[in-house]
């Protein structure tokens, strides 16, 4: 039973089908001037057109297309802040790592970087409007939807709080966990610049895109051949980008059926695991979550063992983030949610995905429990 | 039967599990990450590299095995990091590998062999375990020249119960040959060296920078306590040392002394060196305690060969008298017991510097 979805999900058949058709059909290099390359630009342009519509871009030229979610969350924290002429981001602490680096990356070029306090439900507390009537800040960088604990967090409130005190700060969601079941578009986020990832939504890996709101502008931090109308170098994926827009596309249309199915699956999941394990904790069980996350502590049970032996038994689940090495290291968002080391070193997260089959939920939760030793 | 085998990304761990297969167990590969860079980043120079931890992973992909890192970073750093930089502030020279045995490695496998359901605890160690009887018995290696026995040396009755050491049975030109015909990545690696957590430059650097004393210069004494000439810090010395001290007077001169709060190293002749005895703290055995008056041969050193030696007290402290005097082993060092080919146990070598036992 694959459950960790939210690491990578299943390719959906439409976009193994684009694929397939793309590698054989635009070939071309699409920044040429001869018939293959048009074949291959008309393609990637078309694509581009209903990525904005999907995001909800102004224009098409709004979407930029990138290398994978990380590369997206790298241009727009640092594309953007240097873009604006300020020289402070803030960041929440549960973002992904690689929206933590990128900041970081910033101080080597004189940024200061503001690391945002969290509460226990993971929602940002905010001390930005201080920062923001400063005139200083350049861009606060807010995580849609977590993808450890899969709490949502209130982007669209927060965007509007900070706007209200300096319409000039930037804000960056990254959207690359919500975008299956969730309304992703830069108007309902309030976002300038949003992020998204192929391989969340069923696309192939190494792609991903970065959306932005009318009038916002990043710097490259890829230098090269001016593609991408000189944003982001390099020549173009055309196959993965089609295919990533097609997963897009299915994801869109399959919303409402993942968001009920995959719930049902989820709670049939954790209701059984509570019952069979009462001591067991669901993460933020009493915040807005996204369907397909289950962050679950089992107390005494170490999750680096209890991995181990639930891939044994056919369960793929995940702990924490794997390091280059492949071992689970403590998890800098459970740190931020106030976990203590011992907690954080006994929670998994199980995710489900837009082909789990129905009543994986409650099927999981039995071999979970015997793995465990309590069935 | 299932089995656990710690795969370090070496020929010799490699053909371990290899081994194992072809013997019919199921088996599942682990590595222990035991140190990481400020940023957490795995080292790259070491032994316990990410390198090595990739060269584990792809082998165990080319036997089909399970394979996964566990992480030991915390519990390794507190039993073995600060105490080998803490030892050389107090005038030791610790064993890094032999305490990371000692008080993580095994205790950590054993641990997860059981929560892993598994049987037996593999490792590519070169050495042997025999069962006589039910006693469980720790031997030499096949391959004499290659022998880690020594290393070993505090596996109890319980450990060496569930542990297996199948290349410890064979010569290392036969690993290596049978990681060649097996076409395994790692035939031709070579065997590993250095300190897994010195990942740039030597041990003194790794010292310097937690320590700044024990680099600092500092006067070279001579056994009546006259300066004559001086050190770039005391951590580049060990008790016996001869070559590279860089003072030059006639004869052989050999480090006798190691103070570094004082900053200072104290040489003399061989003689000054020698002792008849050894005091030896933290004693464990591989089964039961030989009893005191016993001769025993002990191994003071890695690489050197048993002496005799007699056994004359064995309370917290044990003490052993040489037959013959020997050059007085390095404190931080293990002392191990053997008889024959079979280790007994062994312990730390702890300060001795009592006039009265140094042989004039």
């Amino acid at each position: 039973m694959y459950l960790d979805h939210a690491a990578t999900t299943t390719m959906r058949p439409e976009a193994i089908a684009v694929l397939d058709d793309a590698f054989a059909r635009f070939d071309g290099n699409a920044s040429g001037i001869h018939s293959e390359a048009r074949r291959a630009k008309n393609a990637l342009e078309e694509a581009r057109e209903r990525a904005a519509a999907l995001v909800g871009a102004e224009r098409p030229h709004d979407v930029i297309f990138v290398g994978s979610g990380t590369e997206s969350d790298n241009l727009a924290v640092m594309g953007g802040a240097f873009a604006s002429g300020r020289k402070t981001v803030a960041v929440s602490p549960i973002e992904h790592k690689a929206v933590i680096g990128s900041a970081h990356a910033l101080k080597r070029f004189g940024f200061s970087v503001v690391e945002l306090g969290v509460t226990r439900d993971g929602v940002v507390a905010l001390p930005v409007d201080v920062l923001a009537s400063a005139g200083t800040l350049a861009l606060v960088s807010l995580m849609l939807v977590n993808n450890e604990i899969g709490t949502i967090q209130p982007v669209a409130d927060l965007a509007a709080e900070i706007k209200a005190s300096d319409s000039k700060v930037l804000i960056h969601t990254d959207a690359v966990q919500a975008f299956n079941s969730e309304d992703v578009s830069l108007m309902s986020t309030g976002a300038d610049l949003l992020t998204l990832a192929s391989h969340k939504v069923g696309g192939p890996k190494g792609v991903g895109l970065l959306a932005l709101a009318p009038g916002v502008r990043v710097d490259p931090i890829i230098h090269g051949g001016g593609q991408e109308a000189g944003r982001r170098a390099g020549t173009h994926n055309v196959a993965g980008v089609l295919a990533m827009v097609a997963a897009m596309q299915a994801s869109h249309g399959d919303r409402e059926r993942f968001s009920s199915a995959i719930s049902a699956e989820r709670d049939a999941f954790e209701k059984a695991i509570i019952a069979g394990l009462p001591t067991a904790v669901v993460t933020a069980h009493q915040s807005k979550r996204v369907p397909h996350i289950s962050h679950i502590r089992f107390p005494g049970v170490l999750a680096e063992t209890l991995l181990i032996r639930l891939d044994q038994a056919g369960i793929s689940a995940s702990a924490g983030s794997a390091c280059q090495s492949g071992a689970v290291e403590p998890s800098h968002v459970l740190d931020a949610v106030g976990f203590t080391t011992e907690a954080s070193g006994e929670c998994i997260r199980f995710s489900f995905g837009w082909d789990s089959p129905p009543g994986v939920g409650a099927i999981a939760a039995v071999t979970v429990l015997s793995v465990i030793g309590v069935s | 039967m299932r089995a656990l085998v710690a795969m370090s990304g070496g020929v010799d761990s490699s053909v371990a599990a290899a081994l194992m297969i072809e013997q019919g167990l199921d088996v599942i590969g682990v590595t222990l990450k035991q140190w990481e860079a400020a940023d957490g980043s795995m080292p790259v120079a070491g032994c316990c590299t990410l390198s090595d931890a990739e060269d584990a992973r792809r082998v165990a992909a080319q036997l089909d095995i399970p394979y996964y890192v566990l992480d030991y970073v915390e519990e390794f750093t507190a039993a073995v990091v600060e105490p080998f930089a803490e030892g050389y502030l107090n005038g030791l020279t610790p064993n890094p590998c032999i305490e990371c045995n000692r008080r993580v490695r095994f205790s950590a496998l054993l641990d997860r062999t059981k929560e892993l359901d598994c049987d037996i605890l593999v490792t590519g160690h070169h050495a042997r375990v025999e069962d006589h009887d039910g006693v469980f018995r720790l031997r030499t290696a096949v391959d004499g020249s290659k022998d880690q026995s020594y290393v070993l040396h505090m596996l109890d009755q319980f450990a060496l119960s569930k542990i297996r050491l199948p290349v410890g049975e064979i010569t290392k030109s036969d690993v290596r040959a049978k990681a060649a015909e097996m076409g395994l990545r790692t035939a031709s690696k070579p065997d590993s060296q250095d300190i897994c957590f010195v990942t740039s430059g030597d041990y003194r650097d790794f010292l310097a920078q937690r320590h700044p004393e024990v680099a600092a210069p500092g006067d070279i004494l001579d056994v009546n306590g006259d300066v004559i000439g001086e050190h770039k810090g005391t951590a580049g010395f060990t008790i016996g040392q001869r070559k590279g001290i860089g003072v030059a007077v006639g004869s052989a001169r050999y480090v006798v002394d190691i103070a570094p709060r004082a900053q200072t190293i104290t040489i003399g002749t061989y003689r000054d060196l020698l002792t008849d005895r050894c005091l030896v703290d933290e004693m464990s055995f591989t089964d039961l305690a030989p009893p005191s008056g016993e001769t025993v041969g002990v191994k003071i050193r890695y690489r050197s060969d048993p002496v005799a030696a007699t056994i004359v007290g064995t309370g917290d402290r044990w003490e052993f008298r040489f037959d013959d005097p020997q050059a007085r082993p390095a404190p931080g060092q293990s002392l191990v017991m053997y008889d024959g080919e079979f280790v007994l146990g062994g312990g730390i070598v702890v300060d001795d510097r009592s006039p009265a036992h140094s042989v004039q």
